[in-house]
């Protein structure tokens, strides 16, 4: 090892929280984003991925399957964006308070069920190792991958084609930047929005099961600290771009590490502040990220939240 | 309403009293489809228990009980519904002008943090009620600086006012764990992280004859000025436009901005007083035990009121019935603390669908409009 080995094991920390912490931000801005491209946005997803977590738990506790519990998450997390995407159809209901009203629903039913468990250890997802190159411990460590982060990737590629180049691309972001177009093209308007807050509650149950099957990998209720909500203003920074969605939450991630890593070597002042990182972050991106004036490159016309 | 021109006696006499019953059909919309909308959320949670082989009716009764059965039950509802009225009032203030703010929790926390921060080195020399008054001005201070910046945000720089609520919240969190556990911890406590205490002598009492603080009392009556100063007053009238149609409101010269900013902070001013209530009445420091959930709980008080000012007394009364008689549900049921949240959350959704009937039901509708 040169140089400061303390700062080498805050980078490498940093490096390696940035893989493991960033993969349901990853899941949920995808869901968010594929949910705001259709024009509505899903501030519940906080409570899909609270609930997500708490299925797939209970799910893998009691098959011993964690890939089981993963599936079922995102079920339940489709679940919820059915409910959402039905409520907000229904003139006069917005879709902001809906949000908050399933985020506080999805997290009150993820606490009653959960209880149970709280105590009992589930059988958590395998990681696949990349590492054995390297006879450093903190290096492999941090190359210790869950299929999941992969599969997000592969996700993200997947839905920044297919929103490019596929008719259904085509469809969603129409219905996103008018729906009087939408409507005279002959989409039914509020099914595609429907679908597709579907589509991103079943991502937000899937980011909410790595929560509880891999890292930090086990249910209690302080699980999930916001990333649901923190996703909404990821998808903003990202402009709503599915691959920019991937390195903001790496970098969410990684901001997300910084406190545990300055705590492993000994930096523990000011820890509630480093603790604090993504929310500051969040809030410093969206003040100089976002303006009064004009309206956000990508951003769908018709999305309440940036009128 | 705007049709009725001639003199109120004259409407009166004139025989009209068909267009009383239509203004009442008008104005009962607002009792009706509430209550309804209560109704339907019970029979939901009802089916939610059955499902789960629980008995609703107990589980009602027990509600009684424990919020509004005895005395005792009711002194415990009053307290808890204090901190609601000022925190819904938190959200109702910001929602006349279109803003959802969801983060008062945080505005409530830093408030009783401030508060119980500036009253160190008063005591021992300072009497009660100066102590007490710069506890409530640093809260107030706290409060409406921290969610009157999400307003600024907002007009300013374009930044959504609900994601920034609640990541303020977050900070407002770290920021009392940072002091409490740091450079404010009072080492004679060694349990809990806690500012050091305010001392008995200077805490606020119980109204006579009760256990419930004065808060309560100040809460109704900051309820009363509200209502007063958003329907009375000309801040409250452009306030309203801009919240109906922003563009018309600047169109029209109206300081959009000053509003915006003006409200926030005197939303999160009233948050902060929870908070300042919370340490001077009930705990008597500051500590992590402030994050108790009023802040959230207050956003569905405000809605169910449809933000009305004065709606958010009655409305705070029976959900802090609802969150004193959890205990006794919890003991007596075997169910979860979590079924309360349940409950919160079916209708909050339930309330916000019952948006769509209204000036949609024929039976509310004057005669020649049906």
């Amino acid at each position: 090892m040169t140089g400061d080995p303390g700062l080498m094991t805050v980078l490498l920390a940093m490096f390696a929280g940035a893989i493991r912490v960033s993969t349901p931000f990853l899941f949920v801005s995808l869901g968010e984003m594929l949910t705001e491209k259709s024009g509505r946005i899903n501030l519940g997803l906080e409570g899909t991925l609270v609930f997500g977590a708490m299925s797939a738990y209970a799910i893998s506790y009691h098959t011993g399957s964690p890939w089981l519990g993963v599936l079922v998450a995102g079920i339940c997390g489709s679940a919820f964006g059915a409910l959402h995407g039905y409520l907000c159809k229904l003139p006069k209901v917005n879709d902001i308070a809906i949000g908050i009203s399933l985020m506080l629903f999805g997290t009150g039913l993820a606490f009653f069920f959960g209880k149970a468990y709280i105590q009992p250890s589930a059988p958590r997802l395998p990681s696949i190792s990349f590492g054995g190159w390297s006879d450093h411990p903190g290096i492999r460590q941090a190359l210790e991958i869950n299929p999941l982060f992969l599969l997000g990737i592969a996700l993200a590629i997947f839905l920044w084609w297919g929103l490019k180049n596929t008719r259904y691309g085509l469809i969603v972001r129409t219905t996103g930047d008018s729906a009087p177009a939408a409507l005279a093209l002959g989409i039914n308007v509020n099914r595609v929005r429907l679908l597709a807050t579907m589509a991103g509650g079943f991502f937000a149950g899937i980011g909410g099961s790595f929560l509880s099957l891999y890292y930090p990998g086990s249910w209690t209720e302080g699980l999930s600290s916001g990333q649901g909500l923190m996703a909404v203003a990821l998808v903003i920074f990202a402009r709503w771009h599915p691959i920019h969605c991937f390195w903001a939450a790496l970098l969410f991630g990684a901001a997300g590490a910084l406190g545990p890593a300055l705590q492993s070597i000994g930096i523990s002042r000011g820890y509630h502040f480093f603790n604090a990182a993504p929310y500051i972050l969040t809030l410093f991106i969206m003040i100089v990220s976002t303006s009064p004036r004009r309206s956000l490159k990508g951003a769908p016309g018709e999305l309440s939240i940036t009128k | 309403m705007a049709d009725t021109t001639d003199t109120p006696g004259l409407g009166v006499q004139g025989g009209t009293l068909a267009e009383l019953r239509d203004r009442f059909r008008r104005s009962a919309e607002y009792v009706v489809i509430p209550i309804l909308a209560l109704i339907v959320s019970g029979v939901l949670f009802s089916v939610f228990l059955l499902a789960l082989g629980k008995s609703p009716a107990d589980f009602f009764s027990l509600v009684w009980r424990g919020g509004f059965g005895t005395s005792f039950s009711w002194q415990n509802t009053l307290v808890r519904s204090a901190p609601l009225i000022f925190t819904a009032l938190c959200v109702a203030i910001p929602a006349r002008l279109g803003l959802v703010i969801i983060g008062g929790e945080g505005a409530l926390v830093l408030g009783g943090f401030a508060a119980a921060s500036v009253a160190i080195p008063m005591v021992g020399w300072a009497p009660s009620f100066l102590m007490l008054g710069v506890m409530a001005l640093a809260a107030i201070v706290a409060g409406g600086v921290w969610i009157g910046a999400v307003g600024a945000l907002r007009h300013y720089r374009g930044v959504n006012e609900t994601i920034a609520s609640l990541l303020m919240f977050y900070i407002a969190v770290s920021i009392l764990n940072f002091f409490v556990e740091g450079a404010l911890r009072d080492p004679s406590d060694p349990n809990k992280p806690s500012t050091k205490p305010i001392g008995a002598e200077n805490m606020i009492g119980a109204i006579p004859g009760t256990d419930v603080h004065w808060g309560l009392v100040v809460g109704v009556v900051l309820c009363v000025l509200l209502f007063v100063l958003m329907n009375r007053t000309t801040f409250g009238f452009a306030a309203q436009i801009a919240g109906g149609n922003l563009r018309a409101a600047q169109a029209q010269g109206l300081p959009v901005g000053k509003l915006m900013v003006v409200s926030c902070a005197i939303a999160g001013a009233c948050a902060g007083l929870a908070g300042f209530f919370e340490v001077a009445a009930i705990h008597g420091k500051a500590n992590a035990s402030l994050i108790a959930g009023y802040g959230f709980t207050g956003i569905l008080v405000s809605f169910l009121a449809r933000h009305n000012p004065l709606v958010i007394v009655p409305v705070a009364i029976f959900l802090g019935g609802l969150a004193a008689s959890g205990g006794l549900v919890q003991r007596r049921m075997d169910l979860p603390d979590a079924t309360v949240l349940v409950l919160q959350g079916l209708l909050f959704i339930v309330i916000l669908v019952s948006e769509t009937f209204y000036g949609r039901l024929p039976f509310f509708k004057p005669k020649g409009d049906r």
